[in-house]
C-alpha cells in the first residue's frame, strides 16, 4: 500500500458526518457529567488555604482521626495573594484564612458563601463580642473569628531602658536611625502613620495620606528595612533594635528570647482579626462547616493556640490555657490601650488606589 | 528531512506540539494581558476592554519613569559588572588546558544546581550585621586591636547589584565562553608572532572574533536583572524598588490589572526594541564585513 493511499484511506473513513457525531456525543458527556458528580456524597476531602504556620501542630491530624476527612493544606503569605489566587474563580478550596479586613471586598465580590451556623454548634464557645460586634461582617453571614491580635512595637529590652511605647520612635525620631523596621505592607504602613498624626487608621482622606506619605518619606534615611513579614527575624538576628510587627510574630519570638519584649505604641496600635470562610464554590461545603466547627472546639482551639500564640477568640478555650499565655501582654494587651487600638476595615477601590500609589511615591523617594 | 517544502506533513507533525505550546501558553495569556492593558477597572474583580490609553499614560508618569531609569541603571551596573568579571573568566576557562576545562565549566554551572531563593538567603545570612562578611572583618580588626563597627552591607542598592550579579554571573560566562571557543588559535598565534603583545592581540583579534559571544552575554544578563524581583524584595533597602516590585503590587494588593498589564507590556516593547538593534546592528556588520 503506498503513502497516498494510506492517506486518503483515513480521510475517507474520518467523514465529516461522522466527526461531528462524535464531538456531539462527546460533548453531551462533558456537560452531564458535573451533574452526576454533585447527586454522589461529598468525598472524603477538605481543600484548606491557611498562613504559614498558622494551625496547631496536630489539628489537622486529629482532624481526619475524628472524621476520616483528609485534610490538604496550601499556603499563602499575604491576603492579596489570596485575593489574586480566587479572583477569577475558586481553584477548588473549601476553607479560606482572610484577614478581616478583606471580607466586605470578598462579599462584594461575590466570592464567598455564606455560612450555615446550625452546623457550627461551637459558636457558643466563641467570645460574644466577636458575634457582636463585627461591623465588617454583621451577624457574621459570611465568616468566623479564627484569632485574633494587634499590630504594635517588638523591641529588644536589653537596648531600652524603659519600653519605647510610642510610634514617634518609629515615625518621627532619629534616635535609633539605622535600627528601625517597618512593615512594608501599606495598610498598616501608611495607617500607623495616620494614627501617629493623630487621623483614622483606615482615613481614606487624600490630604491626610499626603500628610503620612511626607513623613514617612522624611523618616526613610532612618529606616533600615520595610520587612515583609520578616520584621521578627531581622529583630532576633540583631539587625534592627525596633519593629512595627504583627502581636503573634513577636510572641513566638519572646519565647524563644527573652530579651524581646512587645508593647502597644501609646497612640494606640491596630486591631485585626483572621477570620475562617468559605469561597464560593467550594466543592466540600459540608466538610467545610464541619471544619470550621473542630477549630473552635475548645481542646482543639487550645492545641491551636499553644502552637501559634495568637489571642484566641475562643472564650472556653482561653480559660483553659495556663497563665504565661493569659498574662503575655504582647498576647492580650491592657484594657486602656485596646480602647486605642483601631479595627482594621475595608476601605474601598478608591481609597485602596490612593494609598497604593503613596506606598510606591514612598518606595521610590 | 531536508526541505520543509519536500516533506511538508513530517515538518507539520514536529512543528505541531511547539506551537500549540507556545500559543496555549504563551501567546493566548499575553494576549489577554495585552487586552487588559487597554482596559479600566470595573468593580471589585471586573476589567472592562475599553481601549483606553490611560494606563500607558499613567505609566509614563515621572514616577514611573524614574522607576523604569532606576530599574535600567541597576541592570545596566549588573550587566557591566557581570562583563568585567565573567570576560575573564571565559578566557581563563578557553585557554585552560582540555583535562581541567569541564571542570572549570562545571564549577560556573554549579550554582545553577540551587534554587534561587536558597541562594539569595545564603547572601542575606552572608551579608548581614552579623554575617560571614562582618565576623570575619570583625576578627581582624580585632587581631590589630581596633574598634570594629559592622558594615552596612544589606539593605542597600549594593547588596542588590551583588545579588544580582552573583546570580547571572553563569549567564554571561557561558555565551562569551562558546565564542571564543570557536576562534581559530592560529589567529592570535599569528597575531604574537608578528609582533603584537598580549594586550594589543586580545583588542585587536580575540574582541572583535567574540564579539557576538559577548554581545549575548550582555543581553542574556541585562534583560532578567532588567525585571527582577525576588532580589531587591530580600536585599534591598528602602529605597531599593525596582520595576518588577511595582508590578507586583499592581496586581495583588493595588488589584489594579489593567495598570500592572501597561506596566509589564512597556517592559516588553522596551526589551523587543532592545533585540531589534540587535538585531539590526548585527545584520549592519555582517553586510560590512562581505567582500
Amino acid at each position: 500500500m503506498n503513502r497516498s493511499e494510506g492517506i486518503s484511506g483515513l480521510r475517507s473513513a474520518l467523514s465529516r458526518r461522522r466527526f461531528m457525531q462524535g464531538a456531539t456525543a462527546m460533548g453531551l458527556t462533558i456537560t452531564a457529567m458535573p451533574k452526576f458528580a454533585r447527586a454522589a456524597a461529598e468525598e472524603k476531602l477538605l481543600n484548606f488555604y491557611n498562613w504559614d504556620t498558622y494551625i496547631g501542630e496536630t489539628t489537622l491530624g486529629d482532624f481526619t482521626k475524628a472524621t476520616g476527612i483528609e485534610v490538604k493544606i496550601d499556603l499563602f503569605a499575604e491576603n492579596d495573594e489570596l485575593f489574586a489566587k480566587l479572583r477569577e474563580g475558586n481553584p477548588g478550596y473549601d476553607v479560606i484564612v482572610p484577614t478581616n479586613n478583606w471580607i466586605p471586598r470578598l462579599a462584594e465580590a461575590g466570592m464567598l458563601e455564606p455560612l450555615d451556623h446550625s452546623l457550627i454548634p461551637n459558636i457558643r464557645h466563641i467570645t460574644p463580642r466577636f458575634m457582636t460586634d463585627s461591623s465588617f461582617d454583621p451577624g457574621r453571614k459570611y465568616s468566623l473569628p479564627y484569632m485574633w491580635g494587634t499590630i504594635g512595637i517588638g523591641y529588644r529590652k536589653s537596648k531600652f531602658p524603659e519600653p519605647p511605647a510610642s510610634l514617634k520612635w518609629l515615625y518621627d525620631s532619629d534616635k535609633y536611625s539605622g535600627r528601625i523596621s517597618l512593615m512594608s505592607e501599606c495598610d498598616f504602613l501608611l495607617g500607623m502613620a495616620l494614627k501617629y498624626l493623630g487621623h483614622s487608621i483606615n482615613s481614606a482622606d487624600a490630604a491626610q495620606i499626603a500628610q503620612a506619605e511626607a513623613l514617612i518619606i522624611k523618616q526613610k534615611p532612618h529606616i533600615k528595612s520595610f520587612a515583609e513579614d520578616n520584621g521578627q527575624d531581622l529583630l532576633a538576628s540583631g539587625e534592627v533594635d525596633l519593629v512595627m510587627e504583627w502581636s503573634g510574630d513577636i510572641a513566638q519570638l519572646m519565647a524563644e528570647d527573652p530579651d524581646i519584649g512587645y508593647v502597644l505604641p501609646a497612640e494606640g496600635g491596630a486591631l485585626w482579626e483572621d477570620t475562617l470562610a468559605i469561597p464560593k464554590g467550594a466543592p466540600h461545603p459540608q466538610n467545610a462547616h464541619a471544619f470550621i466547627n473542630f477549630i473552635h472546639d475548645p481542646e482543639v482551639n487550645v492545641g491551636i493556640t499553644n502552637t501559634v500564640q495568637y489571642a484566641t477568640p475562643n472564650q472556653s478555650a482561653a480559660a483553659m490555657m495556663d497563665k504565661a499565655y493569659t498574662q503575655n501582654s504582647a498576647i492580650f494587651p491592657p484594657e486602656a490601650l485596646l480602647i486605642k487600638s483601631e479595627t482594621i476595615t475595608y476601605f474601598g477601590e478608591k481609597a485602596i488606589a490612593l494609598r497604593q500609589e503613596a506606598c510606591t511615591r514612598i518606595f521610590a523617594a | 528531512m531536508e526541505n520543509w517544502r519536500k516533506s511538508p506533513i513530517v515538518f507539520m507533525f514536529t512543528l505541531l506540539p511547539p506551537a500549540l505550546w507556545l500559543t496555549a501558553f504563551f501567546v493566548l495569556p499575553l494576549s489577554l494581558l495585552w487586552l487588559f492593558s487597554f482596559g479600566e477597572k470595573s468593580g471589585i474583580t471586573g476589567i472592562d476592554i475599553t481601549w483606553t490609553l490611560a494606563n500607558y499614560a499613567r505609566a509614563l508618569e515621572p514616577l514611573y519613569l524614574g522607576i523604569f531609569l532606576k530599574s535600567l541603571w541597576i541592570a545596566g551596573a549588573t550587566a557591566l559588572i557581570c562583563l568585567i568579571i565573567g570576560l575573564p573568566v571565559a578566557l581563563a576557562i578557553s585557554f585552560a588546558s582540555t583535562r581541567t576545562r569541564p571542570w572549570l565549566l562545571l564549577l560556573i554551572i554549579l550554582p545553577f544546581w540551587t534554587n534561587l531563593l536558597i541562594r539569595t538567603y545564603a547572601l542575606i545570612a552572608t551579608l548581614r550585621g552579623n554575617g560571614h562578611v562582618n565576623s570575619v572583618l570583625g576578627w581582624l580588626w580585632k587581631i590589630f586591636g581596633a574598634q570594629f563597627t559592622p558594615l552596612e552591607i544589606l539593605y542597600t542598592d549594593g547588596a542588590v547589584v551583588t545579588g544580582l550579579v552573583y546570580v547571572h554571573l553563569p549567564f554571561m560566562v557561558l555565551p562569551v565562553y562558546a565564542a571564543l571557543d570557536r576562534i581559530d588559535r592560529s589567529l592570535i598565534e599569528a597575531s604574537l608572532d608578528l609582533g603584537a603583545g598580549h594586550v594589543r592581540t586580545f583588542f585587536t583579534i580575540i574582541a572583535p572574533l567574540a564579539m557576538p559571544g559577548i554581545v549575548s552575554g550582555v543581553i542574556i544578563t541585562f534583560i532578567p536583572a532588567f525585571g527582577a524581583y525576588l532580589t531587591p524584595d530580600l536585599l534591598g533597602g528602602p529605597d531599593s524598588q525596582m520595576i518588577a516590585n511595582v508590578i507586583d503590587r499592581q496586581f495583588k494588593a493595588a488589584n489594579d490589572w489593567p495598570f500592572g498589564a501597561a506596566l509589564s507590556f512597556i517592559l516588553l516593547y522596551a526589551a523587543f526594541f532592545g533585540l531589534a538593534m540587535r538585531g539590526l546592528i548585527g545584520r549592519r556588520a555582517v553586510m560590512g564585513r562581505a567582500p
